[in-house]
């Protein structure tokens, strides 16, 4: 049985020295932010057009009556992600493994991965949702093929699952070659030793680069409602006009920042843990 | 008698590197044969293009009197027959030491893992690995870790096994470990080659040493012939080096 034994912890005048230490900046620390946060509440105030702002930005009545409707919209964000996820990730991978065909019978295959990925990764993604999200539907489609939800999503999954591919992509490279060698030595056939050897580890070691596109898609699917669905953000527009007043558009803020702050926080923590790892 | 394995002036290069220079070896059915020669000699590439995983450029290697350098030709049926153990192990860090073994069994004989379970079981124990078998291999110590990679190659049932300098990434004091592993798969009489540093192993164990040398086999014999009195120049200078 292995005994764990205790690393050594500093000891009498060292502990209480590094103590001090940790003392101090967290003194410093919490010192500075407090300067920083009186500064802004009583500077900002003074500024000439800060009533002006206060009463168009941070509107307590209107806050309170636009937050529930707001709320509702963000369900439909919270769905089309949903339903784009899984679509992207399925998209992503298949893209990824057939960039690393090496078959030259398949080769064309390789070359429209290749193609696909620079194309999608090239553009702007409201250009593509402009064009995906109002081309299509313009082709007179019969209903609910021309609902902009459909084409509005698939813009964001093409979108996406070009980087999820990419990310993958690397994340099968970095794996040593040694280990498909040790796989194709054994018998295996080149679709299982990417199946039980090459991706299990390449997808583990890309999980915190993916993590990120997943924050950044939360906040992406709020471009759709250039292209129609009233999600979030065109509800908040809705409601800025009805109310003459800006304050929809914090609140809708501050919804994206309670899903995505605790997302990316998530992301970094795993990728902290990766790195510990690697060590 | 055909020889089980046989390689007839088999050449290799990389770009303008020819690093196997017409290879010529008869390895028997139930034979070790033992290669060695310096760092970059050709022992590794030598071993690769036998188990098909790297394209050779002329010459013939024939398993059973059937040519398997075939441009072409599925080099699958032929690599379950010929299992590869290598210098840094290899084992899959996502899979536990039986599942390492396991997955080849599984995927090619189409088996359970109910019906591996008693025979991997055997192997672990055999090789004094019983009580790691759910180990991680970042959890074993490089020994285990080649012991692990040996009873991988082992579960395939190969007819022959090649080693490639298995215990030169080892610590001193986990070689012998690995090489009384060695000694028992030998005793079984399965054909082996084996690329070493390890001499004094080499000498037990190998009914034929083959000498490499820039590509060519300069000289080959019994260890006591090839040990004792070498014939070449360069032989003598090679041995006088490492011995
Ligand atoms: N995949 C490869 N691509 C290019 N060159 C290679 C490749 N593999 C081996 N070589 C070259 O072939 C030559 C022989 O290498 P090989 O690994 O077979 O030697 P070795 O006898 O096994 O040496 P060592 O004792 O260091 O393992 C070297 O010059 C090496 O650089
Ligand atoms: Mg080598």
């Amino acid at each position: 049985m292995t005994e764990t034994i205790k690393p050594p912890a500093p000891q009498g005048k060292r502990a209480a020295y590094e103590a001090a230490l940790r003392k101090r900046s967290m003194r410093i620390a919490a010192l500075s932010t407090l300067a920083v946060v009186a500064a802004i509440v009583i500077l900002v105030p003074l500024a000439p057009g800060w009533e002006a702002v206060k009463r168009s930005f941070f509107n307590g009545g209107v806050f309170a009556k636009t937050f529930p409707g707001l709320l509702n919209a963000f369900l439909l964000d919270i769905a089309i992600f949903a339903w784009s996820l899984p679509l992207i990730a399925l998209l992503g991978l298949a893209v990824a493994i057939c960039r690393d065909i090496q078959r030259p019978a398949l080769y064309p295959l390789r070359l429209f991965a290749t193609i696909y990925t620079d194309v999608f990764r090239g553009l702007p993604v409201i250009l593509v949702i402009y064009l995906i999200g109002f081309g299509i539907p313009g082709l007179g489609l019969p209903r609910p093929w021309n609902s902009p939800y459909i084409w509005g999503s698939l813009a964001l999954i093409l979108v996406y699952a070009a980087y999820v591919a990419e990310v993958i992509r690397s994340g099968i490279e970095s794996i040593h070659k040694s280990q498909r060698s040790a796989a194709l030595s054994l018998g295996l056939t080149t679709s299982d030793t990417m199946r039980f050897v090459i991706l299990p580890q390449a997808l583990r070691n890309v999980v915190p680069a993916n993590m990120n596109l997943v924050v950044a898609l939360q906040k992406d699917v709020a471009l759709l409602s250039f292209v129609g669905p009233v999600e979030i953000f065109r509800q908040a527009g809705v409601y800025k006009s009805l109310y003459a007043n800006f304050t929809p558009y914090v609140g809708a803020a501050l919804i994206f920042l309670a899903i995505t702050i605790p997302a990316t926080r998530y992301a970094d923590y795993l990728m902290h843990k990766r790195r510990r790892l690697e060590q | 008698m055909t020889p089980l394995l046989r390689m007839t002036n088999v050449q290799k290069a990389f770009g303008d590197n020819h690093v196997l220079k017409g290879i010529d070896l008869d390895v028997a059915k139930g034979e070790m044969v033992c290669l060695i020669g310096a760092s970059g000699s050709g022992k590794s590439t030598l071993l690769r293009t036998i188990n098909l995983l790297e394209p050779i450029d002329d010459g013939e290697i024939l398993l059973d009197g059937v040519d398997i350098s075939e441009p072409g030709l599925d080099p699958q049926p032929v690599r379950k027959r010929i299992g590869l153990v290598f210098q840094s192990y290899n084992l899959f860090p996502h899979m536990s030491a039986t599942d390492n073994v396991m997955l080849a069994p599984r995927r090619l004989k189409g088996l359970s893992k109910a019906e591996l379970e008693a025979p991997v079981t055997t192997l672990f124990e055999r090789f004094g690995l019983a009580d790691r078998m759910g180990h991680y291999p970042d959890q074993l110590s490089g020994g285990q870790q080649q012991r692990v990679a040996i009873i991988r190659a082992l579960a395939m049932q190969p007819e022959v096994l090649l080693f490639d300098e298995i215990t030169s990434a080892l610590d001193p004091e986990l070689v012998a470990e690995v090489l009384d592993v060695l000694r028992a798969v030998r005793a079984e009489g399965i054909t082996m080659i084996f690329a070493t540093h390890e001499m004094g192993f080499a000498r037990e164990l190998a009914d034929k040493v083959c000498f490499l040398d820039r590509g060519r086999i300069l000289e080959a014999g019994t260890p006591d012939q090839l040990f004792d009195a070498p014939k070449e120049e360069r032989t003598r200078q090679f041995l006088s080096q490492v011995l």
